[in-house]
């Protein structure tokens, strides 16, 4: 029997008339090391899958240099000491604009305040239900609901807030005006409740069902195992969904652009017109600010402070899970 | 001496009466919760229905955008999210799924693959107005696509992108370790096995997960503005460096007039964007029915 070497193939190579003469194995080598195609294609995939994965990583670095380089050139124009001192947002100012960029934090912080006193006690007790409450059918019926309000574009939700919420506000609170925090702030909540439900029920969900079991069988109630043993374990998934929540809320922009107006405000008050950082970034680009100019270059900043902030929540949530979480 | 024991049973019980009270109120007031969040979704599709529904017509699907709300149309929004959906798909899909072969079948686990694990994951927390600042500044300006379909495609499609990564991911995580095994002892190759068993086994996960992802592309507004796609249009994009509009950046543009009719428009507009997602949620819940007999 003839060795089938690769020399031997290569050898073969010319000689097509022979192929008749080799063993199916030596035929299917041949072709494995003659073929060159699939031999090539195995060594360039996973070269060409390489550089697709590689894309993600540009794609971040794109925002992060894209943010920094167009900052740098807002700072040549701007004081950095202003921008993060002064309490006035006046970049449309002819004679004297101001960048301060407090205000729009401030906005940002009201609207992400409203949301959060709104979405954290209702997102839990709709966790905590359909996790140690509901039966199967409940279940069945509520995760449809949560998917799709989750499903709903952020402008829907604008103008829901903008023609159902502020109209049904100002009804019971006249002084309210037509563009303020509470109401965007509330349907910013709306919005994040499914994230902190789904988030916070899986979490109760792995903790698994014996725990459960043995705090009932030492005659504890469905609140008692659920406030003190299985809230308690799931305490790192439960925190983390509220951090992503708010994480969700400091960066959702077209809410607060279509119902929470557009004036850059110092002042605590809920009831009346603010600006956060999104819609800042979005009332400058709807406008004509020309290319170049300093109020161009301006949303550059803004995003890249609404970048940092929203970063920050997302390590930390991701450190919680990882740092707290309870092992079965 | 049975006095006392028979006060402090007594005493027990009403603890008991007490516990079991306040574990009913409890259960009660997040049931309530529950159900106000249905209501909530209730509400909302009854408004937009109400106020939208009689200004579906033929007419709306035909005409252009127009100052007079009875002319108003959103043609040139459906052709424009069209348009930019055939950038997002085929660009999201090929990526998304390129990286998460890349990930689960041929990187090493080192630090360098947890890294780009890592940036995926906080990519997908970025908020959406960032990416239009990507956007407007890599596709509009430096590339040079000005506010066309292609610079609104390829930022929805970065936009996506780590949602399609890990949808994919997790579709090929759950191929059975067997059925790779079985092609490699048949003699396949990585490649082939990757191709012939693998993809096939996972298409339908990474369809439902994309399809969701397609989803949020179409129904997202703030990266459009960003990158300075115009509301008022009155013509069809004829190519992808033409500039067009979109169906959310139609229905902003409507919401943000003060007259009650655009309003009423805008309220048409979104019936049309929600069909469209629910649409695809539906077939998206319809592949993962079908196959997850498997």
């Amino acid at each position: 029997m003839p060795s089938i070497g690769v020399r031997g193939l290569k050898g073969a190579r010319g000689l097509k008339t022979t192929n008749k003469d080799l063993s199916p194995v030596q035929q299917l080598l041949e072709k494995k090391y003659n073929g060159g195609f699939l031999n090539r294609s195995e060594k360039v995939i996973p070269a060409v899958l390489f550089i697709m994965a590689a894309v993600s990583v540009l794609t971040t670095l794109g925002i992060v240099l894209t943010l920094i380089f167009e900052t740098i050139t807002f700072f040549r124009d701007v004081s950095i000491v202003e921008f993060f001192t002064s309490t006035e947002w006046y970049p449309f100012s002819n004679t004297d604009p101001v960048y301060g960029i407090w205000p729009l934090v401030l906005g940002t912080l009201k609207i992400t305040l409203i949301a959060s006193v709104f979405a954290i006690p209702i997102g839990l007790a709709v966790a905590l239900y359909l996790s140690e409450y509901a039966g199967t059918r409940t279940r069945k019926i509520m995760k449809p609901i949560l998917e799709v309000l989750a499903g709903v574009p952020t402008i829907v939700y604008g103008f829901f807030a903008l023609t159902f919420v502020t109209p049904v506000l100002r009804e019971i609170f006249p002084s309210l005006e037509l563009f303020n925090a509470i109401s965007p702030g509330i349907v910013v909540g709306i919005m994040i409740i499914p994230t902190i439900v789904s988030l916070s029920e899986d979490a109760l969900s792995s903790v698994p069902e014996p725990v459960r079991h043995g705090a009932l069988a030492m005659g504890s109630t469905k609140w008692e195992t659920a406030s003190k043993v299985i809230f308690p374990a799931a305490l790192s998934g439960i925190l983390a969904s509220i951090v992503l929540g708010v994480s969700r809320a400091i960066g959702e922009t077209m809410i607060v652009s279509i119902a929470a107006g557009s004036t850059p405000s110092a002042a605590l008050d809920l009831t009346s017109s603010l600006q956060t950082m999104t819609s800042y970034i979005v009332q400058v680009t709807t406008g004509d600010a020309g290319f170049g100019t300093t109020i161009y270059y301006s949303i550059y900043a803004v995003g890249f402070t609404l970048f940092v902030f929203t970063l920050a929540m997302n390590m930390l949530a991701q450190f919680i899970s990882k740092r707290f979480r309870e092992e079965y | 001496m049975e006095n006392t024991t028979r006060v402090k049973s007594e005493e027990m019980i009403g603890r008991i009466d007490g516990r079991l009270m306040k574990n009913k109120v409890i259960k009660g007031i997040f049931l309530t919760a529950t159900a106000f969040t249905s209501i909530i979704l209730i509400v909302l599709l009854y408004r937009i229905i109400s106020q939208g529904a009689p200004y579906l017509s033929w007419d709306f699907f035909q005409n252009f955008a127009s100052r007079r709300p009875e002319q108003a149309g959103i043609k040139a929004a459906v052709i424009g999210t069209l348009w930019m959906m055939s950038v997002v798909i085929p660009t999201a899909a090929i990526l998304g799924v390129g990286t998460a072969i890349y990930l689960e079948e041929y990187a090493k686990k080192n630090a360098l693959t947890r890294w780009i694990q890592m940036n995926i994951s906080n990519l997908a927390g970025v908020p959406s107005v960032v990416f239009g600042l990507l956007g407007l500044t890599i596709f509009v300006r430096v590339f040079g696509f000005g506010n066309s379909v292609l610079a609104a495609g390829f930022t929805m499609a970065l936009l996506v992108l780590p949602v399609v990564i890990v949808a994919s991911q997790e579709a090929i995580r759950a191929v059975p370790n067997e059925l790779k095994e079985a092609s490699f002892g048949l003699g396949a190759t990585k490649w082939q096995t990757i191709y012939r068993v693998v993809l096939p086994y996972a298409i339908p996960g990474i369809a439902t997960g994309s399809i969701l992802a397609f989803s949020r592309a179409i129904g997202e507004t703030a990266p459009l503005i960003v990158v300075g796609i115009p509301t008022f249009v009155a013509f069809l994009p004829s190519g992808y460096l033409d500039s067009f509009t979109a169906l959310p950046m139609q229905i902003y543009n409507w919401t943000s007039r003060p007259q009650v009719d655009f309003h009423n428009l805008a309220a048409a507009g979104i019936i049309i964007l929600l069909g469209v997602l629910i649409l695809m949620n539906s077939v998206a819940v319809w592949i993962r029915n079908r196959y997850q007999a498997r």
